[in-house]
């Protein structure tokens, strides 16, 4: 019992609720701010991926009739006649730019199709159904054409896994099955694996770099290694942007390292050093490597350097030292920084897009493309989720094996 | 990691050849850096050395385009602002998060520095997508906060990492000698956390100093930043401006650097006493 006459049990009960209530408290309003500002509208973009909204706002009255049919020869003469009624409806409700783009991903011309189609048979909605096909047919030839017709059935569910199977050079045919996009079409997944090649290499790259210096500054009394590790802070704290621009002058075909080379006499005409993979891995192993050298470093830094010795001392030669004694215990650094280096590498924009020619564009430009250039916010989402899904599988790996609240800045 | 006397001639070759390395990759490192300094000055509007002459025209040329200034100043607006809401809200969020153990804090924690995971390119495309909607792109506001949301998660983790050496003995002797909750936070947790606070939201700072993804996403010409006016720069023509834009960039990274240093010199100094 305490003064007051309240068990001390209930008392440090309501204590301790009193501690979760204001913890909860003070993180609401910044957890609310991030649900609003953040996950909120990347939730929203990733749901585009699923979904097709197009074909039911549109056409509310035909895409349940499109749905019925099996997707073979024509549609019944009244789906061709409703679908005809709400085209020149929607045209005069200029909302059929949505059904038309859509038509477009699977028909190339479609669009204009839809649209010619849609100004003329307004003067044909009088005709009884079974005349529309034909009418259609007078307006253009192509409608003879079943294949015209068959996409507009794929093209209805509301929920749909059209763009994720775009997304890996995949679609569905007439009967359902998963089937590759024609050869032209096919881009996404050489893009997916030219990401993560470039990851790799990048990763690789800054992982052969990092270990020297990192090991040389664990290594060197304080006073020295500090100097050094200025080098190593200042391009971490440089602007990114800075940095690119950087290797822009550097590496062009008048720029410095050309004109050294020439002068040197190492080549005896100016080399393709940038628009190619070459500038893109010079540039972005450049702003990664102090992401992968300061975790090694940091770890390098707590390994006690009498192990070393001692292997020596028992007859182990330097490399042999080195392999089985002190980079197993490096580990954890290279673990973190491998795996930091990657997942930054994944998502990369803006260095490829200024260094890189169009080869060597990464899933982050198509994902930027799609919306600001093609308008096509599905297939940009659907590769959304495909480079989410890869980032995430290496952070919960960083988690597991470094954890998130290790993660160390500056 | 000094030659020992008794080394070997492999020994010697080894050791030289090792430093050989580490001297080239830190020049790889510095060079770009160093080398893009001195070209602001260049007379003539070309990259290459030896430069013909020395000016200061380019810095002229950004001092009185009014579009460089405007992005100066758009940057400047945008990153305080963004600044001032990642600190104070992630700074009452480490708090929080330090405070007591709940269920599902993993799950907070990770919604807290999500912004820092997600590829960025994901984050511009669904803020532009949601934004749009609501009327908040070409806004400065719009900026202001999806750059406050990517510079929360460094705020919350460099508070966190004040806050786990940070003696909660002394909240409770506040307490215990009569201070209201508030002014024992403001007394006594708020001085102690400061060094985190401050280091926090030069992070969230430099975050939207440099953030360009976002910024190409959302702003119009109107609210062009310091980074996105360079990009169009640098797509269009490579103008020599840029590398004024780059060194004047550079020194304020090193500025920023400095302070960083200076914070963590001063966090050491006072565990150490208290050690």
């Amino acid at each position: 019992m305490t003064a007051d006459g309240v068990p001390l049990k209930i008392k440090l009960r309501r204590a301790e609720r009193m501690r979760k209530v204001w913890a909860l408290a003070l993180i609401a309003p910044l957890f609310v701010f991030l649900l609003i500002t953040f996950i909120y509208p990347i939730a929203e973009l990733l749901t585009l991926s699923v979904q097709e909204p197009a074909f039911v706002e549109t056409l509310p009255e035909t895409t349940p009739m499109l749905e019925e049919w099996d997707g073979r020869g024509y549609p019944p003469d009244e789906t061709i006649a409703s679908f005809a009624r709400e085209i020149a409806q929607a045209r005069e409700d200029r909302t059929l730019g949505a059904v038309a783009r859509r038509m477009n991903y699977d028909i190339s011309g479609y669009r204009s199709l839809i649209m010619k189609t849609s100004k003329k048979i307004a003067e044909s909605l009088s005709l009884p159904d079974d005349q529309m096909l034909d009418a259609f047919i007078d307006i253009d030839r192509r409608w003879e054409d079943t294949a015209y017709w068959a996409p507009l059935k794929t093209a209805t569910p509301p929920l749909t896994d059209y763009y994720l199977l775009w997304a890996v050079d995949h679609t569905r045919d007439v009967d359902g099955n998963i089937v590759s996009v024609d050869d032209n079409r096919k881009i996404y997944l050489e893009v997916l694996w030219r990401t993560v090649e470039i990851s790799i290499f990048v990763t690789l790259i800054c992982f052969f770099l990092g270990l020297p210096i990192s090991y040389l500054l664990a290594t060197l009394p304080t006073s020295k290694s500090n100097l050094l590790l200025i080098l190593l802070l200042l391009p971490f704290w440089t602007s990114l942007l800075v940095r690119t621009t950087a290797w822009l002058v550097l590496l062009q075909s008048e720029g410095l390292v050309n004109d050294f080379g020439l002068w040197v006499g190492l080549w005896s005409e100016p080399l393709e050093l940038i628009r190619n993979r070459l500038g893109v891995y010079i540039a972005m192993v450049h702003i990664l490597l102090p992401f992968m050298a300061l975790p090694m470093f940091s770890v390098m830094k707590g390994i006690n350097p009498w192990h070393m010795r001692a292997a020596l001392s028992l007859g182990a030669t330097p490399l042999a030292a080195f392999m089985k004694v002190y980079l197993p215990q490096c580990l954890p650094g290279i673990g973190a920084g491998c795996l930091l280096v990657f997942i930054l590498s994944l998502g990369y924009y803006i260095t490829p897009a200024l260094v890189g020619g169009p080869d060597d564009q990464m899933l982050s430009y198509f994902i930027v493309s799609n919306t600001n250039q093609t308008l096509n916010w599905g297939l940009a989402a659907a590769l959304s989720v495909i480079l989410l899904a890869m980032t995430l599988v290496m952070f919960l790996m960083y988690n597991k094996l470094v954890g998130v609240d290790k993660l160390k800045l500056g | 990691m000094a030659l020992p006397a008794y080394a070997g001639p492999w020994d010697r070759i080894w050791y030289y050849l090792f430093r050989l390395i580490c001297v080239a990759i830190f020049f790889f490192l510095i060079a770009p850096i160093i080398v893009i300094m001195p070209l602001s000055f260049n007379a003539e509007p070309y990259f290459t050395y030896p430069m013909p002459g020395f000016s200061i025209r380019w810095y002229e040329d950004f001092f009185t385009n009014p579009q460089w200034l405007l992005g100066l100043k758009n940057s400047v607006i945008i990153g305080f602002f963004a600044t001032l809401i990642a600190s104070v809200l992630g700074t009452l969020a480490a708090l929080g998060m330090n405070r007591a153990v709940f269920p599902g804090k993993t799950v907070i924690l990770a919604v807290l520095i999500s912004p820092m995971v997600v590829p960025i390119v994901i984050t511009a495309v669904g803020m532009f997508y949601f934004y749009a909607k609501i009327g908040l792109t070409g806004t400065l506001a719009g900026l202001i906060l999806a750059h406050a949301a990517l510079g929360v998660p460094f705020v919350v983790i460099t508070v966190s990492a004040t806050l786990v050496g940070f003696d909660q003995n002394l909240v409770r002797a506040g307490a215990s000698l009569g201070g209201s909750p508030v002014s024992v936070f403001f007394k006594i947790t708020f001085p102690l956390i400061l060094p985190g606070i401050v280091s926090g939201a030069l992070f969230a700072f430099i975050t939207s100093w440099d953030e360009l993804v976002v910024a190409i996403m959302l702003a119009t010409t109107e609210e062009h930043t310091l980074p996105r006016r360079m990009w169009s720069g640098i797509r269009e023509l490579l103008s020599p401006t840029i590398t004024a834009v780059a060194t004047m960039l550079i020194l304020i990274s090193i500025l920023l650097m400095v302070c960083m240093e200076m914070l963590r010199r001063r966090t050491e100094r006072l565990r150490g006493i208290r050690n």
